[in-house]
């Protein structure tokens, strides 16, 4: 055959050796253009004096000074608290609803079962920060203006349909055949259901706890729309004042405040990545 | 379960059976009787009890609800138009609830009565035993009950309340107590598309939405597949050490990220002009100048599309990886033997066997970015200038609704036009590739 001649197989060995050129040139830019600007964040945190914009100098002197004024004279460990109360609250009911639900969708067969799981499907794709008129005539009425109750409850809401979806996906992945024995071996509805199958969709859960738990971390929309008083801000809102506003751009105080939240957030992250996408993969394509 | 018994057996009731059964049902129009009539004194109180409350909840504030909900208000600075319209929207839900309750009574009634009159014995009489077989068969709808009412007020409410807004004149001229809000039928859609300053604006940034959604999205796509392919290959040292950086612009929320480029894009000190252009320009034959990144319209679209594939693309790399790792080697063996290119193989067995696990993840990040607010408004807030009626350049449609709705002179009613277009939009696109991938095929 024709590649085996020998002429052939230099050419192939040089289009091998340019191959793993051009991969290790691709992955090596990639990898300083994900860097840089993360770098720039992360080490203006440290530096000492008045910076203006973010640019990338490795040279000191580095101070912890921006720290100590991050929480001595900003309402910055105020806005961590919040956002803390929203997303421990969020998750909690959150994860407790999917859960229920999920177990309930994969399990039973029931009237109306496969309309409403069409029905999450699209309402999921209706975009609930879309309806922010309607959310804030009703927190009007409610006197869920201002208030963080409302946006949690608000979260709760918007996450529900995607998520049970989700769930529904892993519980799926459980052998039906457990819950069959527990039943002929006298195991109630309620009993299979914490006892048997809730055990092995832990992981599942935990990964769900850990999204409910940092979505609220991130959500800047509803919660600049929702909160009005500065004292009241999460995270998103408050640190983007450091950064938005034209006459006292505070840039170091910003990357302090960043940095505090993105290094825990990413290291749960990494610890749970794994189990992030085998569950959206699993809850995705399983329908 | 309870489908399957009836699918098996037709049952012929006599003609007096037949008769019990038209009673049942004809009295359960009344609910409550009907159960009297089959003997289940405990579900008969409990649906009667229903009916009593609702009948006093229609008198004490439905009535008055609904009407307000048909009028508006009539006298300015007494009646609050707003409070009304949701009140209104509110009572519509709690009918909605109380006509599915009054059918399911109507269906029990009718599935007792032929229990009743093919073997009496099986039907639970008394309180006990009706609670345990409610506990039983209906174990999977009070697991499923808090998840649908939180969506209820969360999502169905607020999707009820925007339609309604949408037919009406609620703006800047009409914000209640002070002045009462009317009906005006679809003039907000028509002034849409009718007023030259709606219609121009609304195609500018609809029309730059789709090209935001479209090229950024793609971009995210393309590089994660490319990354996830190139970082495939066995040879590859230090495989971890790439996952784990590869893997950082997810892991960081968002909002900084999009903040902290949002000051790295700053046209005179921002660190892309300050220092990588300058950096680039080292090279030979390339002599860039600084670029206008916040202040010209057209590098601020590149600048953001640029953001958005270095935000999103983690994501699908990792998602395509996983799927490369279940593509059998045998094929790719085959396809050599068969003496295919690597083009052909990516080509014919990679790209297809990615589409067909992925393609509803795909169609979610299209969707995600039509509506990814947090890119637009954070970076330079929908800026800069302006395509009039309060829409920047960069705002794309959920960035305008915002805008709408948050301004100096706030368009509800507008706003909420706008979210309705955006929602069938989305919806009408997602169904058609959903129904065409499997994302819609469910077992039973």
């Amino acid at each position: 055959m024709a590649q085996f001649k020998p002429k052939k197989i230099r050419t192939q060995k040089t289009s091998r050796r340019l191959n793993k050129v051009f991969t290790y040139a691709y992955l090596i830019s990639l990898s300083i253009i994900i860097i840089y600007p993360l770098l720039i964040t992360a080490t203006s945190a440290f530096r000492a004096g008045n910076i203006l914009a973010f640019d990338l100098k490795l040279t000191g002197p580095w101070t912890l000074n921006n720290f100590r004024r991050l929480f001595q004279e900003t309402l910055y460990p105020q806005w961590y608290m919040n956002t803390l109360k929203v997303a421990i609250t969020t998750m909690v009911i959150q994860v407790t609803a999917i859960t229920l639900a999920g177990f309930a969708y994969s399990r039973y067969r029931f009237i109306g079962r496969k309309q409403s799981l069409k029905f999450f499907l699209i309402v999921q794709m209706v975009p609930t920060t879309a309806a922010l008129t309607a959310f804030y005539v009703m927190a009007l009425l409610i006197g869920g203006l201002d208030q963080h109750w409302f946006l949690i409850f608000v979260y709760i809401g918007g996450g529900i349909p995607m998520n049970t979806w989700l769930m529904k996906g892993y519980f799926d992945t459980v052998p039906l055949e457990l819950d069959e024995s527990a039943r002929l071996d006298g195991a109630g509805h309620f009993r299979t259901f914490w006892q048997i199958i809730l055990p092995l969709v832990r992981p599942m859960i935990a990964v769900q706890a850990l999204w409910a738990f940092m979505s609220p971390f991130g959500e800047y929309l509803l919660a600049r729309f929702l909160l009005r008083s500065p004292e009241n801000y999460t995270v998103a809102n408050g640190l983007q004042t450091f950064i938005n506003n034209q006459r006292d751009q505070r840039v170091a105080l910003f990357a302090a405040g960043a940095i505090l939240i993105a290094v825990p957030i990413a290291t749960l992250f990494f610890f749970l990545q794994k189990n992030f996408v085998s569950g959206l993969t699993a809850g995705g394509t399983k329908g | 379960m309870a489908d399957k018994e009836s699918k098996k057996k037709t049952v012929v009731y006599t003609e007096e059976q037949e008769k019990n059964i038209k009673k049942a049902t004809f009295l359960s129009l009344v609910p409550g009787l009907g159960q009297l009539y089959n003997k289940q004194v405990f579900k008969a109180i409990v649906f009667f009890a229903i009916l009593i409350i609702f009948i006093i909840e229609m008198v004490v504030f439905g009535a008055g609800a609904l009407e307000g909900l048909v009028t508006l208000g009539t006298v300015p600075r007494e009646d609050h138009s707003l409070f009304m319209l949701i009140e209104g929207s509110m009572q519509i839900l709690i009918l909605l609830v109380f006509i599915l309750i009054y059918a399911i009574n109507i269906y029990d009634a009718r599935r007792v009565a032929k229990m009743r009159a093919l073997e009496s014995k099986s039907v639970n009489y008394t309180m006990k035993s009706i609670l345990l077989n409610a506990y039983n068969n209906g174990f999977a709808y009070m697991l499923t009950v808090p998840a649908y009412f939180v969506m209820l007020f969360a999502i169905l409410f607020p999707v009820l309340v925007t339609i309604f807004i949408s037919f009406t004149n609620y703006d800047f001229y009409h914000i209640p107590p002070a002045n009462l809000v009317d009906w005006v039928g679809f003039e907000t859609f028509a002034s849409i598309f009718s007023l030259s300053t709606y219609r121009d604006t609304f195609f500018d940034v609809f029309s730059w939405t789709v090209i935001w959604t479209v090229s950024a999205t793609t971009l995210q796509l393309v590089i994660g597949i490319l990354t996830a392919v190139v970082l495939n290959q066995p040879f590859i040292k230090g495989k971890r050490i790439f996952g784990v950086i590869l893997l950082l612009p997810w892991a960081v929320p968002a909002f900084i990220t999009i903040m902290s480029f949002s000051n790295m894009f700053n046209d005179s000190v921002g660190a892309i002009n300050s220092q990588v252009i300058p950096f680039i320009n080292n090279l030979p034959f390339v002599d860039i100048p600084s670029i206008a990144w916040k202040t010209n319209p057209f590098w601020t679209k590149i600048a953001i599309i640029a953001i958005q594939g270095w935000l999103g693309f983690p994501y699908i790399y990792v998602l395509v990886s996983g799927i490369l790792q279940s593509i059998p080697a045998d094929w790719y063996e085959a396809s050599v033997i068969d003496g295919a290119t690597s083009v052909q193989k990516f080509r014919y067995i990679t790209l297809p066997q990615i589409f067909a696990v992925a393609a509803p993840i795909f169609v979610t990040q299209y969707t995600g970015n039509f509506n990814n607010f947090s890119m637009i408004y954070l970076f330079n807030e929908g800026g800069p200038g302006s395509v009039g009626s309060g829409a920047g350049s960069t705002d794309i449609l959920i960035s305008w609704i915002y805008k709408l709705t948050t301004g100096q002179s706030p368009q509800f009613n507008i706003a909420s036009a706008v979210t309705l277009i955006i929602s069938a939009v989305v919806i009408t696109i997602s169904m058609l590739i959903f129904s065409r991938t499997r994302a819609f095929e469910m077992e039973d």
